[in-house]
């Protein structure tokens, strides 16, 4: 059965040229930085989105900036398209190569360069772990923000290219929010500095427009992000309920009472299932629905934060109140919900959706979801963050059955676009990547997309860095009328 | 300049849309307005007619339980913040309000600060405008109507066009609706003040308790020549009544080391804040030029004092913890410019000129000067939304 995303054809030209084109790389490059043989380049064939591969032409891991910008300028100058990759983590297929391409990896450049505590930021090379950062800076007392469930693996620059967000980003935003500057080359191996220290140029925001744009305007190598001191004290509480709709009423209760926890969390009976039996975190067995909400602060403030929440849940029908009452209860009532892909994965494959809707619309939106999903013969576990209305549906499935793993496909296109009719978009924190590219109409007129295009034309003429994805194949087959056009 | 040139009214997006498509066939530039009080902003241009948002007004919705409100473009500041306040919410940017620093009438609209990123003090806790922004709708040179964004908290499906357009001073494209995120209002907001610190041991005062967890939603620093008798470093927290109790308490322990602190509340804070926000404490001498400085705030004592020394009559305070100089020049031919540009090649930092006669503004760099590479792709943008320079041509840079 052919797959319900097609990648552009390949250049035969380019294939045709891989041995002089490697050599021509293996110029630019010391010999450990430059991955040809086949097993080899197997490793990077896809990412978290496994559903699909491809084998890149050939596969660099730079050290330095410089370095990128050489590789950059070669396959500029030799029109060869170039994939940006962090740590390989994303949903989307955002870091899946294509046969005629060159992975530019930024596993090396890891490194923290500075830490300013009085100006609070630090500077950290690109391929630097999420979790490196606040590891570094904790010592001082500080933090970075942003925490993606992948956080212990994913890299800031792949943070970057998605503007992840996080189950912590209702109090404290996404990666836009929370980055400064960043050094970036662009196709042509030009290297810039975008942005300072204050995030406040002057003139048109690109460090705004960088962010987010999916390694399609250049390559960060570099990023200075804002760091913040970390709370006096964190503590969740877990409340279930018999009905996802009380659920989802004590949610909107709470932000109209004027409280913005950290973090609000959701879980239906399906996850709270599935995370119990792996991580006996101790969740309420037979709850219709789930929420874990975190507040900070001090001992005093935290109470007196709990009690307003609690109170506000007992009008919504809260079934338990689960309060923790040490660092190791903290730690269990969140283990199940950081590890809810993962465990989902133990017992099915499946697919994770991230669109985003207006959070009035959940019960309807909850209730058209196991709708399309019992069309589709499938099951569904839902997670996702309750307070901004960015939803994760897990879709259950046997991918070894290529009917079924289409139909689960189908089920979420099916269900993106209804995030996308209730008012909502196709991905809140994940990315277009190769995954949503086609049903980018959905959301967008053609004028709309059209004016992206001609936006990221004028970072990347000839359309080679990342180019299979985010926008639809039959908008932008020659991308040189996008440019015409601009 | 010549006889005002007229003023199109056009009421819904679609007039604006063929309003445009006219004037980009004609080879007509447009300048843009909301309320008109922010004309004194960036570099003077001449245009053949000025599109005005005054018919696009109204509050499209808004959701308190979703933190969301839309509204039409030219909607008065004053109108939103009002629709807001009956459920206990505000635009948390704060954004600053430009007439008392131009002696400017009108209103200022939602789309006006939009289109110059307009926000205050409480930034260093909850970002500026853009970080507020959900979602755009505007027409582009092109007279196309164009969507961005949304009006969902996380998004990022496709490129983010709200971005580019906060802050663009109208240069790529004409603002018909506008989208933001809102938070409630705080219960109770409360100012700790130092007296008498230099401006070096006030912004380490300012870091510190900006590194402190206590979350302070405003941090600046008035020195004495600022036009008030002894320096005062003013931290503002912000919350539920407990909550600000105990910050306060605990705060005062961190900036023990600084002196002692007073506590101010009620009018006399937010009057001292809304001057801060709106750099009220430099307006007054009329004819004196006003910088804004973007820099580290480390280096900001050093810089302010080594530009100031050029002068004879020169003021200014720090806000957002001494990332940001408000500076007032008197008598120089052109502003101060030499002078800040220079202290500024050999330091990080972004320097605007936000008030200065036309003629001084149309010879000076009113925006940080851009290298070579981010210049041109500062072009390439504007070409990409404005092809045929129809909107404010000028503004922002003489050649785009």
């Amino acid at each position: 059965m052919d797959q319900l995303i097609a990648f552009p054809e390949p250049d035969r030209a380019i294939l045709a040229q891989r041995d002089a084109l490697i050599a021509g790389l293996a110029k630019l490059l010391p010999a450990d930085a430059l991955v040809t043989e086949e097993d080899e380049r197997r490793v990077y064939e896809t990412d978290a989105f496994t559903a699909y591969r491809q084998l890149p032409l050939a596969v660099t891991l730079p050290r330095t900036t410089e370095e990128v910008a050489a590789v950059l300028r070669f396959c500029s100058r030799h029109g060869v398209p170039v994939i940006p990759r962090g740590a390989g983590t994303s949903l989307a297929g955002g870091a899946i190569p294509q046969q005629d391409a060159v992975v530019v990896s930024l596993a090396r450049m890891n490194r923290i360069l500075e830490i300013d505590t009085a100006n609070r930021f630090a500077r950290v090379e690109a391929g630097v772990t999420n979790i490196a950062i606040s590891n570094a800076v904790g010592p001082d007392g500080f933090f970075y923000a942003p925490d993606p469930s992948s956080q212990l693996a994913c890299t800031i620059a792949g943070n970057i290219a998605m503007n992840s967000g996080g189950a912590h980003c209702l109090k404290y935003g996404v990666t836009a929010d929370n980055l400064l500057g960043v050094r970036i080359v662009l196709v042509d191996g030009t290297i810039a500095e975008i942005g300072d220290p204050v995030g406040d140029t002057g003139g048109y925001d690109l460090l705004g427009l960088i962010c987010g744009s999916e390694g399609q305007l250049g390559i960060v190598t570099e990023a200075t992000v804002r760091i913040l001191p970390k709370p006096e004290g964190a503590r969740p509480v877990l409340l279930s309920f018999d009905k996802s709709e009380e659920a989802g009423a004590a949610v909107a209760a709470i932000i109209g009472a004027g409280i913005i926890p950290v973090a609000m969390e959701f879980m239906d009976a399906q996850a709270i299932e599935i995370c119990e039996a792996f991580a006996k975190a101790g969740y309420p067995a037979g709850a219709g629905a789930m929420l874990i909400i975190e507040v900070e602060g001090s001992d005093a403030e935290m109470d007196a934060e709990l009690k307003r929440i609690v109170d506000i849940a007992n009008k919504h029908n809260v079934r338990i109140v689960k309060e923790s009452s040490s660092a190791m209860e903290a730690a269990a009532i969140w283990k199940g919900r950081k590890s809810a892909f993962g465990a989902t994965g133990r017992i099915a494959d499946y697919i994770c959706m991230d669109g985003t809707i207006p959070t009035g619309r959940l019960p309807h939106v909850l209730g058209r979801i196991d709708e399309i999903i019992a069309e589709h013969g499938l099951r569904v576990a839902n997670v996702f963050h309750a307070g901004d209305g960015n939803l994760h549906p897990l879709i259950l499935h046997n991918a070894n059955d290529p009917a079924e793993f289409r139909h689960a496909e189908e089920a979420g296109n099916e269900i993106l676009k209804l995030c996308v009719e209730v008012g909502g978009c196709l991905t809140g924190e994940h990315g277009v990547g190769l995954e949503k590219r086609d049903l980018m109409t959905h959301q967008f007129t053609e004028a709309d997309l059209r004016q992206q295009m001609a936006v990221r034309t004028v970072f990347d003429p000839d359309w080679l860095l990342n180019p299979a994805k985010v926008f639809p194949l039959e908008l932008r087959n020659q991308p040189e009328a996008a440019a015409r056009v601009a | 300049m010549s006889e005002a040139p007229r003023t199109l009214t056009p009421a819904s997006e679609e007039e604006v849309a063929a309003v445009v498509s006219e004037a980009a066939a004609a080879g007509h530039r447009l300048g843009v307005e909301g309320g008109g009080t922010r004309h004194g902003l960036g570099r003077p241009i001449e245009t053949d007619a000025t599109l005005s948002a005054s018919r696009l007004t109204g509050v499209v919705f808004h959701e308190p339980a979703e933190l969301v409100i839309a509204a039409k473009a030219g909607t008065p500041v004053r109108e939103i913040e009002a629709a807001l306040a009956e459920h206990g919410q505000m635009l948390a940017f704060e954004p600053m309000d430009h007439r008392t620093l131009f002696g400017s009438d009108g209103e200022p609209t939602i789309g006006g600060v939009v289109a110059v990123n307009a926000s205050g003090p409480r930034r260093v806790k909850v970002g500026a405008a853009r970080d507020a922004l959900l979602g755009v709708r505007f027409v582009n040179g092109k007279g196309e109507i164009i969507k961005s964004g949304g009006r969902v908290m996380k998004n990022v499906t496709g490129l983010d066009l709200t971005k580019p357009l906060c802050g663009s001073h109208g240069t790529l494209g004409f603002l018909t609706e506008v989208v933001f995120k809102v938070l409630p209002r705080p219960e109770r907001s409360l100012t700790v003040m130092l007296g008498g610190l230099t401006d070096a041991d006030a912004i380490a005062a300012l870091s510190s308790a900006l590194g402190s967890p206590f979350e302070p939603s405003g941090a600046a620093h008035i020195p004495a020549n600022a036009r008030v008798t002894e320096a005062r470093t003013l931290v503002r927290l912000e919350g539920f009544s407990d909550s600000v109790d105990h910050r306060r308490a605990a705060l005062a322990e961190t900036l023990a080391r600084w002196g002692a602190t007073q506590t101010i509340e009620g009018n006399e804070a937010d009057g001292l804040w809304r001057s801060v926000r709106d750099a009220a404490l430099l307006s007054e001498a009329r004819n004196a030029a006003i910088w804004r400085i973007a820099c580290i705030p480390s280096k900001a004592a050093d810089l302010a004092v080594e530009i100031a020394s050029a002068f004879e009559v020169a003021h200014w305070f720090f806000d957002l913890g001494g990332a940001l100089i408000w500076l007032a020049i008197e008598g120089a031919d052109d502003a101060g410019a030499a002078a800040v540009r220079q202290a500024l090649a050999h330091t990080s930092g972004h320097a605007t000129l936000v008030r200065a006669p036309d003629a001084i503004r149309q010879s000076v760099p009113v925006f940080q000067p851009q290298n070579e590479t981010v210049a041109a792709l500062t072009r390439g943008l504007k070409q990409s939304f404005d092809p045929s320079c129809v909107f404010q041509p000028g503004r922002m840079y003489a050649d785009i």
